[in-house]
């Protein structure tokens, strides 16, 4: 809502040195967001004057055509000769009134005017534009041309109120009442403790029955209709100055006069308003809900098909006008047109207006199904003032009588559903309770009296509200009036004293060590978007059926090629690698912990449950299993070096095995031995890729894989060579983790060591050799540790050597050399057996 | 007592003339003194200390000598070769301390080498701030709760006071989720919107007192630009008690920006409309870059606040009744406060990110020197 500085002073004798930033901070204190001063005409100088237009010469030979012009300003430009100006303009003619301004003066944005040689002449002076003007553009680019009653030299600065401030208010969805001058006038009045001169107490003719026919069959959606006719209104009539200027200034372009004015009473009432061309209207006036598929054609142009649900205006023919959102083409005012061959003006004579009170969520629901957001509807929807609807129409009949020279006819007609009055009960001392302030009874009373209410009672306060505040329905509301009235700054500052809490969740620990751990490895969190498609699955080689596949699907997705929620993390961070890699970082390692989202298909929509009490078990749990799955995973991407050349040495390249410890990494961190096995799984090489198990319950599940992408996958995703990836879920590395670790014992014996070198096929896992060598080795064997891997000629072809050192140490005593051999033998033995090894000599 | 020597030789024995140990004795200190390193010194200690040295042979001569000279000659050899092992040992420590000295030299390195063999890693920052923040609050008692990014949308909305076609459920640009029912229903599933339905899930969860905190990621359809990003974070805070009051929300709205932000830092709350809070009120802190001092002060604007010298940092207020009423906590004995914060900004305006899109392009140039905790 814009709130012309000017306008409100109509309402509340606002001290006259007030400025606009003053009265936002009072209006930002009592609770309305005034966004922005606007200061119009800020720096304007005149001199700007009214002139007539003498004489108009056409300059030839120029690009555009050009007009030279001499200008009757009267005293204005300190002479009586007639002013001579170039213009480019071409609507106006010999004798029209123009605003002009003269050498000297200062235009907005410090456009300083001096008399300068232009297309061969000297203009001294421009005629001006209202863009020119800082009175916003009409559409036409076109200079003003006004109307003949304004007597030349006249100054038009303050002609045509170029010099104002208008605030521009965020009107919140409570507070539909300050979608009106009215509303925001009593905010005003209230902040400043200064009376209101409400402009809706009018004289209202009683109804009667002459007034033109209206039936509303659906009194729950329109609790009040009104209509009152106008006739006679002079075509040539036009919207005033004054009227046009505030409506420029309230943001609205002014149109015809009929429609200047029923939108200048719904900017001051906040009441919205219909005129239709009673010629065109056929019959009674109907309110009613549409029959399906029925069809308008709005104001807009646009035709429509109209649901069940929406309200419609109606004659005898069908729907004029959809309720309370946008009139209808076929009853529209027409706009004055000169008949070709006497010069007259035809247009629109006879209006029947429609003040109106819809439903506000029928509007709602209709604006939003039409994707139709008019002022009409953004009011209907936040609640307009049922008792305001009978003195909008007659501000409406007054001002087109007053304007257009129309006669109001006698006829009023008014069809309303008696609603009782609101009341809310409350306790004097509940504002004082919720505030934790001791406002006391007076005040609290004072303060409901001031935004309207009556108030009775004396401990217990029965509270009825006025019609303009249907926001207002349970005691808390009233409370916030009364607080925010006597100030949110002059709350006071205290501290609850909760009881004492348990810090963090030891899963929420987990997730923490779990992204200090990879940064500490050396990886870059990233926080990527969820959103995917299933071209990236193709990319990444996934087969149909895998349940990566079972993606979230959005309705309104920001983009059609990324419609889905991420079943991997691996997508998004290759996103940002490759982002990284084309802004030239080319050694990458990055990582990411998040949610990733599995439809399960089982999903059922979910319920809209009841709010007025706790939903039941069986109902949160039938809305939780609406949802998909959300496990949180970790996962690395990795590309070009691990390590860097240096003065020290050569570089190192990041590989599959750093992928795979990224996942030992985040294991460790949730307390979890991971067990790496060799597998196959896209998007990974098939001979580089490492399933990652935990033992849950003695039980092995995998938790996630690692190793080097697809080469192919490389390729199609324009990738660096070689880049690895891990992946791994941390709700499932939760579930193996063990309780507290048991500190290990620590024996000051000496140790023994030994190392073995065991000869192994190729395709034997290391894994399962060390796992042979542990069993065997008994409970002797502190630590064992693979240090050498050999192959060449003289093992054969497809063969390999694992060296590895075995630590030995007891307990309780020293190892003799023959315990500790004993032992290493036992481990080899085992070896021996389970891997078909063979002890290198 | 043994029986005097009467069978010495009446020569005396030229070695031990007092003239001959000193001449050996300066020859010893000279050579000592002349040994150049460690080496060297070690020739001498054998050359002047060793079993075949002047001294040590003339020693050895001193039973030739008749009783009354025995002492004195005595004396004299033993003095003379105390001073050479003296000196032998003051040289011996010179000559170490040089060696060691000169290894230290040879030794050194330029300290100024770079050693970024693996470089380092690095947190994002909104998940160090949203840490932070969180660590506030379970400072003073608060617990961290959690809820799921796809949610309900009876959680999102309904159960928060917002009202099907209510106006307030368009504000929110919200994410649907699609049905998987082959009659296209609803699925009444969204992204959630904000982090309040994790307040409902709490208070349906837990009977009060409780005070939860609720860091997270939300989703509204804005497109990302310099200022809006369709994902963002949001930290969510509730506490339903018995008596609490809106001026135990403003105290602890003070506490955290104090916390976060300095010691002087001032909060300002204005009236707004949610519909889960009833009194409602937006926050603003004062400007954590100008301080309030661009304020009508055109020489030194300030692009953080607008020169307005407030920032807003997110809606608050009391929680709407109705809210209690939906989650099963009787209105009548308790009363709460909730508010819910953009985590995105405020790590904007305290970092000096000038691009929302900066926090999730995921460049390692941006994140990198957040380094660990913010």
């Amino acid at each position: 809502m814009r709130v012309p500085l000017s306008w409100l002073r109509e309402y509340v004798d606002l001290p006259a040195t007030e400025s606009g930033r003053d009265v936002q901070a009072k209006l930002i204190a009592v609770g309305l967001e005034v966004e922005t001063v606007e200061r119009l005409g800020d720096g304007l100088k005149g001199p700007l004057v009214v002139g007539q237009v003498l004489t108009i010469e056409e300059l030839e030979g120029f690009k555009k055509p050009i007009r030279f012009c001499t200008v009757d300003v009267g005293r204005a430009n300190g002479t009586g000769e007639p002013q001579e100006i170039v213009c480019g303009a071409r609507n106006f003619s010999v004798g029209d009134k123009v605003v002009v301004v003269l050498p000297g003066a200062v235009l907005p944005g410090d456009f300083k005017i001096a008399a300068r040689k232009t297309y061969g002449k000297t203009s001294h002076g421009m005629i001006c534009s209202g863009d020119e003007l800082g009175m916003g553009d009409d559409g036409t680019h076109g200079i003003i041309v006004l109307p003949p009653e304004y007597e030349v030299g006249t100054d038009a600065i303050e002609l045509l109120e170029l010099v104002d401030e208008v605030l521009d208010i965020a009107v919140t969805p409570d507070r539909g009442y300050c979608l009106s001058m009215r509303g925001v006038a009593r905010e005003t009045a209230i902040a400043y403790g200064l009376p209101l001169r409400d402009p809706a107490l009018l004289d209202v003719p009683p109804p009667n029955s002459a007034g033109y026919p209206v039936q509303v069959s659906d009194p729950m959606g329109c609790e009040r209709f009104t209509a009152r006719t106008v006739t006679g209104l002079e075509p040539e009539a036009r919207t005033p100055l004054w009227m046009q200027r505030r409506l420029q200034k309230a943001g609205m372009r002014p149109v015809s006069l009929a429609v200047d004015v029923t939108n200048y009473v719904m900017l001051e009432l906040g009441q919205p308003l219909h005129a239709y061309d009673r010629t065109s209207v056929d019959g009674p006036i109907g309110v009613r809900r549409a029959t399906p598929g029925e069809q308008l054609t709005t104001l807009d142009g646009t035709k429509r098909v109209l649901d069940a649900e929406d309200m419609v205006i109606t004659d005898n023919r069908g729907p004029i006008g959809l309720a309370g959102v946008m009139g209808g083409a076929n009853t529209e005012i027409a706009a004055p047109v000169a008949d070709p061959e006497t010069g007259r003006l035809h247009g629109t004579t006879d209006v029947v207006i429609e003040a109106a009170h819809f439903d506000a969520l029928a509007i709602a629901r209709t604006a939003r199904r039409h994707k139709l957001s008019s002022e009409a509807a953004k009011r209907f929807e936040r609640g307009v003032d049922p008792e305001a609807a009978s003195a909008a129409a007659q501000r409406t009949v007054d001002l087109l009588v007053l304007l257009a020279g129309g006669r109001a006819e006698e006829g009023v007609t008014e069809v309303v559903s008696p609603r009782g009055p609101r009341t809310i009960t409350l306790p004097a001392n509940h504002p004082d309770k919720v505030a934790g302030v001791d406002y006391g009874r007076e005040t609290v009373v004072r303060r409901l009296q001031q935004v309207g209410c009556d108030v009775y009672g004396q401990d217990e306060l029965v509270v009825t509200v006025p019609s303009w505040r249907p926001d207002l329905s349970e005691p808390n509301d009233l409370a916030e009036e009364v607080i925010r009235l006597e100030g949110y700054e002059n709350l006071p500052s205290t501290l609850p004293k909760p009881p004492a809490g348990r810090g963090l969740t030891e899963r929420q620990r987990m997730h923490r060590r779990v992204g200090r751990a990879l940064a500490g490895a050396g990886y870059v969190e990233t926080l990527n978007y969820p959103f995917t498609g299933s071209a990236v699955l193709d990319q990444l080689g996934i087969e149909p059926d895998d349940p990566r596949r079972a993606a979230v699907t959005l309705v309104n997705p920001l983009s059609d090629e990324e419609p889905d929620l991420r079943t991997t993390l691996i997508p998004g961070l290759l996103n940002a690698l490759r982002r990284n890699y084309g802004r030239g970082t080319h050694d990458l390692a990055l990582f990411e912990t998040g949610p990733v989202f599995r439809a399960t298909g089982d999903e059922k929509p979910a319920s809209r449950l009841v709010v007025d009490r706790r939903p039941t078990d069986d109902e949160i749990a039938s809305l939780d299993a609406s949802l998909p799955q959300q496990p949180r995973r970790a996962a690395v991407v990795l590309a070009g070096g691990r390590e860097q050349a240096g003065w020290w040495g050569d570089g190192r390249p990041g590989i599959w095995a750093d992928a795979v410890e990224a996942g030992r990494t985040v294991a460790r961190e949730a307390g979890v031995e991971l067990i790496v096995r060799q597998d196959q799984h896209a998007p990974f090489h098939p001979g580089r890729c490492a399933a990652l198990l935990a033992l849950v319950d003695g039980e092995e599940i995998l938790v996630g894989n690692a190793g080097e992408l697809h080469p192919r996958v490389i390729k199609t995703l324009a990738l660096p060579e070689r880049t690895c990836a891990m992946e791994i879920d941390l709700d499932r590395l939760e579930q193996a983790a063990g309780g507290p670790l048991r500190a290990p014992k620590i024996s000051v014996f000496p140790v023994a060591t030994q190392d073995v070198a065991l000869v192994v096929d190729e395709t034997v896992p290391a894994a399962d050799v060390e796992a042979a060598l542990r069993d065997g080795a008994g409970e002797l064997l502190e630590s064992l540790r693979l240090f050498d891997i050999f192959t060449g000629e003289q093992l054969g072809a497809g063969k390999k050597s694992l060296a590895y050192a075995l630590r030995f140490r007891a307990a309780d005593r020293t190892l003799t050399a023959d315990e500790a051999s004993a032992a290493r033998d036992a481990a080899v033995a085992a070896a021996v057996e389970r891997t078909g090894a063979v002890l290198r000599g | 007592m043994s029986a005097p020597n009467k069978s010495y030789d009446p020569v005396e024995v030229e070695a031990l003339k007092p003239e001959e140990i000193a001449a050996r004795l300066d020859e010893a200190l000279a050579a000592i003194a002349a040994a150049a390193d460690l080496e060297a010194l070690r020739e001498v200690k054998v050359a002047h200390a060793g079993d075949r040295s002047p001294l040590a042979l003339a020693n050895r001569e001193i039973g030739a000598l008749p009783p009354h000279a025995k002492a004195e000659a005595g004396k004299r050899v033993g003095q003379a070769r105390g001073r050479v092992n003296q000196a032998l040992k003051v040289r011996q420590e010179e000559l170490e301390a040089e060696r060691d000295a000169r290894v230290l030299v040879e030794e050194a390195v330029d300290v100024t080498l770079p050693h970024d063999r693996v470089p380092a890693g690095a947190r994002h920052p909104l998940t160090t701030f949203m840490e932070r923040v969180a660590d506030v609050f379970v400072a003073m008692g608060y617990e961290v709760a959690e809820g799921p990014e796809v949610e309900a949308e009876w959680f999102n909305f309904d159960a928060l006071n917002f009202v099907p076609d209510h106006p307030a459920r368009q504000m929110q640009d919200t994410f649907f989720v699609q049905g998987n029912s082959t009659e296209g229903d609803e699925s009444g599933v969204v992204l959630r919107t904000h982090t309040s339905p994790v307040q409902a899930r709490t208070l349906v969860d837990r009977e009060p007192p409780v005070y939860v905190v609720c860091p997270g990621r939300v989703y509204r359809t804005d497109e990302l630009d310099a200022t809006h990003s369709p994902v963002f974070h949001q930290i969510e805070l509730l506490a339903v008690d018995e008596g609490l009051t809106m001026a135990d929300l403003k105290g602890t709205l003070d506490h955290m920006v104090r916390a976060l932000f300095g010691p002087d830092m001032k909060t300002r709350l204005r009236p707004n409309y949610f519909p889960f809070t009833e009194p409602s009120a937006e926050m603003d802190m004062v400007c954590y870059v100008c301080r309030g001092e661009s304020v009508g002060n055109p020489d030194r604007p300030c692009r953080t606040c607008s020169s307005e010298g407030w920032i807003e940092l997110g809606g608050c207020g009391m929680v709407n009744p109705k809210v209690l009423i939906a989650c099963g906590v009787d209105p009548e004995k308790y009363s709460g406060f909730a508010f819910g914060f953009g985590i995105d900004r405020m790590l904007m305006f305290r970092h000096n990110v000038e691009d929302m899109r900066d926090m999730f392009e995921g460049d390692v140039r941006f994140t990198r020197p957040f380094g660990m905790e913010i």
